[in-house]
């Protein structure tokens, strides 16, 4: 069936196109665009979606999440990750790969892919690991694991701490073309720390994790990439010393690229303040400079990518106290309209922020999305800026719902989410 | 006047609070939470309750037919002892539960905890773990109310109001006072409740240890920060010494516990630069010959068994204040 997008406003940074145009979608790609389209009078009547008021916009990607698939059912699986990510506007997810077994070898890349096609709706990329086991000591099956379609390499979560191992890793990704995608920690400074180290730590009596245990990594991944003439990709970043590390990079024409978390630039470190262990995220939440910090790197470009760093946990877990309660929050149905919040507070253009959800994710991992260019893939995603959701737990897709945010109305949600040309999710 | 609706057998000898404050109730989960007013009242509902503990039949029916469940997380023998006594004292059912963390960490989560204690029908529940903030997450979960008997490196309320009882006890007044802390602050629930309820209480804090013992973050506290203990010694009017260890969670704060003992342990010698009148303090248990000298913890300065018999009275008016029919 084709589809007729009417009345949206058109978003697609790739071609520097902002108007109120119709879009013609058919056999999965992007048919026709203009004013006032009708579909051709030969084809079976196509659906028509009217969505005045809404963004239509080019799948948008999160190249941040744990989908738990192998291993922690319990948490989440790849179906349930997947209509997550459908219903918070994702039309494509990159994996990371800290399951169990871990994604160390061709055989889980496999499996997770093909739990993904059996799933479908969103796809799923994944991403393998840097070393056997995410032990830091041996690389893994790199080659075969990009034949069974992996996108980088990452041993997200636990940080490599061996420099040596990092430079093997950038190497060999290097020759295949997969960026490491690395998770900036010095292990040694973050030693049992379970919140950002300043004044609030102090005051509620948890040990912190100070911003330099961050920025020591993230100095060293650019002097690697530099060295080896690799592309890392600094995840989550977090500090106002790690963006302007990265900015610093950047200008030196090192091969280096950044994301940022809604939830590193929507809280401060003010909201563990409760002991609410669904703040528990790492890296943490941190100060008010360092939000100020990562907003301004997102607006001139130093951070070219927002993720989610969807990490669903068991209500159970979170159920402890804070220093055992395992770190991370659930992202994939908050992301949009967390981050949204830039557009409306003027810190970014749409079509700047809409970059850093499409264009930049798919053009750094090298994938053929974040475009709306005639004859490309059909993956749409459609957003109401100004149509309000609560979140609340019960109405996730996701099977946790551990998030500081419920409760919350945020401004603007997905409305439809289309990928090769069908409809996966709509709240019309 | 908070006391004298209780059984009159209990307390003949009442000096009135300056303010009436009702705690029936409430949780007592920090000294962040508490006005100087609150502070005061506690004190002086606790001057009150020390008495019991001087006469041959050490028991008032008060708190009968109530319930208390001392929730230890973490080994405790004096803290545990002494809120058992406290509500022994006032004819309380005590009830110690020591749990595990680890049989914990097998399922129950904390809010399991808290509903099967509730479904018991505590009164009043007695919590202590080596994780902040778990008083403050069983208190969302839980209907009665929550005393926290310390939690990790963040408070040890009911200790901090012992400490100031047993100041004011021995010098009358508490604003202007100086007091110096010497040990582990970053590590201390001690510390931080004491730091907390003396600054509300108008008194001077001067905190001294290894600079890898000072949290990053203390300048928020208005406290002044000494690596020097015999610079810092002249002018204070209290002393208390932290307990003291080496290593803490695997990481290593100090050469060497003599190299320490040489810089921060309250000798004979170091006490002659203080002042006579000076008050010695220690929330125990104490290492002899490493934070204090034998002589020191045991001379006339010393207040440290004070503090424990102080700190009965104390608790003693917390329960009753917070579960006490007659108190609000």
């Amino acid at each position: 069936m084709s589809l007729l997008i009417r009345g949206g406003r058109v978003v697609d940074p790739s071609q520097g196109l902002d108007r109120h145009v119709d879009m013609w979608i058919a056999e999965g790609k992007i048919a026709a665009l203009g004013a006032d389209l009708e579909a051709p009078k030969s084809d079976s009547p196509p659906r028509v979606l009217e969505v005045s008021g809404c963004v239509v916009a080019p799948g948008f990607m999160d190249m941040h999440t744990h989908l738990r698939e192998p291993g922690f059912e319990y948490k989440e699986t790849i179906a349930t990750g997947l209509a997550a990510a459908a219903a918070g506007g994702f039309t494509a997810v990159v994996a990371m790969a800290n399951t169990l077994p871990v994604n160390d070898t061709l055989a889980v890349t496999e499996l997770m892919v093909r739990r993904a096609a059996t799933a479908g709706g969103t796809r799923l990329y994944p991403v393998g690991a840097v070393s056997v086991g995410l032990a830091g000591t041996e690389l893994a099956e790199i080659g075969g694991m990009q034949r069974a379609g992996i996108v980088a390499l990452s041993d997200d979560g636990v940080p490599v701490m061996n420099a040596r191992l990092m430079r093997r890793a950038m190497e060999y990704g290097h020759m295949l073309g997969l960026p490491v995608l690395s998770h900036c920690e010095d292990r040694g400074l973050s030693h049992g720390g379970v919140m950002h180290e300043g004044t609030v730590s102090a005051a509620l009596g948890l040990p912190g994790i100070p911003a330099a245990a961050e920025n020591v990594m993230v100095y060293r991944d650019i002097q690697l990439a530099a060295m080896t003439g690799a592309h890392v990709h600094i995840q989550h970043v977090s500090t106002a010393e790690a963006v302007d590390l990265v900015r610093r990079g950047k200008d030196q024409g090192v091969r280096v690229t950044a994301e940022a978390c809604p939830h590193h630039f929507t809280l401060t470190d003010e909201a563990v303040r409760q002991y609410d262990t669904n703040t528990k995220v790492n890296p943490p939440l941190r100060s008010a400079a360092d939000v100020e910090a990562v907003k301004a790197g997102l607006k001139d470009g130093t951070i070219d990518v927002i993720a989610s760093d969807h990490a669903p946990h068991h209500v159970s877990e979170k159920e402890q106290d804070y220093t055992a309660a395992p770190s991370g929050m659930v992202g994939l149905e908050t992301s949009l309209g967390l981050s949204l919040q830039l557009v409306h507070g003027g810190d970014l253009s749409m079509p700047q922020w809409i970059a850093k959800q499409t264009l930049n994710p798919a053009q750094l991992l090298g994938l053929p999305h974040g475009t709306l260019e005639i004859g490309g893939v059909a993956d749409i995603t459609i957003f109401d800026p100004e149509r309000e959701q609560v979140i609340e737990a019960g109405a996730l897709h996701s099977r946790s719902s551990n998030s500081p945010f419920l409760g919350w109305t945020l401004r603007g949600t997905a409305v439809v989410t289309i990928v090769a040309g069908e409809v996966v999710f709509e709240r019309l | 006047m908070l006391i004298r609706e209780a059984d009159p057998e209990v307390v003949q000898d009442v000096s009135p609070s300056r303010e009436i404050v009702d705690f029936h109730g409430r949780d007592l989960l920090g000294m962040e939470d508490l006005t100087a007013t609150d502070i005061c009242a506690i004190l002086d509902s606790a001057a009150s309750f020390k008495e019991i503990s001087e006469r041959e039949i050490k028991k008032v029916p008060t708190l009968r037919g109530k319930t208390i469940i001392n929730l230890f997380f973490e080994p405790s023998t004096r803290t545990r002892t002494s809120f058992e006594i406290a509500g022994k004292r006032l004819s309380a059912d005590v009830i110690n539960i020591s749990v595990s963390t680890s049989s914990l960490s097998k399922g129950e989560t904390l809010r399991d905890t808290a509903d099967n204690l509730a479904a018991m029908r505590a009164d009043v529940l007695v919590v202590r773990h080596s994780a902040a903030g778990v008083p403050h997450m069983l208190a969302r979960f839980s209907p009665s109310p929550v005393i926290n008997a310390g939690d990790g490196a963040h408070e040890h309320p009911t200790q901090a109001l012992l400490d100031l009882y047993t100041i004011r006890e021995k010098l009358d007044t508490l604003e202007g006072r100086r007091v110096v802390i010497v040990g582990d602050i970053a590590n201390s629930r001690v510390a931080r409740s004491n730091i907390i309820g003396m600054r509300k209480l108008g008194m001077e804090v001067d905190v001294c240890a290894p600079r890898t013992m000072i949290p990053v973050g203390m300048e928020s506290w208005g406290v002044d920060y000494h690596s020097d203990l015999d610079a810092v010694l002249p002018d204070a009017d209290v002393v208390m010494m932290l307990r003291i260890q080496r290593e803490r969670h695997g990481d290593v704060l100090f050469p060497s516990l003599q190299e320490y003992s040489e810089r921060y342990c309250l000798t004979s010698d170091r006490m002659r630069r203080a002042k006579p009148e000076i008050l010695v303090m220690h929330p125990g248990p104490m290492n002899r010959g490493v934070e204090i000298a034998p002589e020191v913890a045991d001379g006339l300065e010393s207040v440290i068994l004070q503090q424990v018999t102080n700190g009965v009275a104390v608790r003693m008016a917390l329960l009753y204040l917070i579960i006490g029919s007659g108190a609000n």
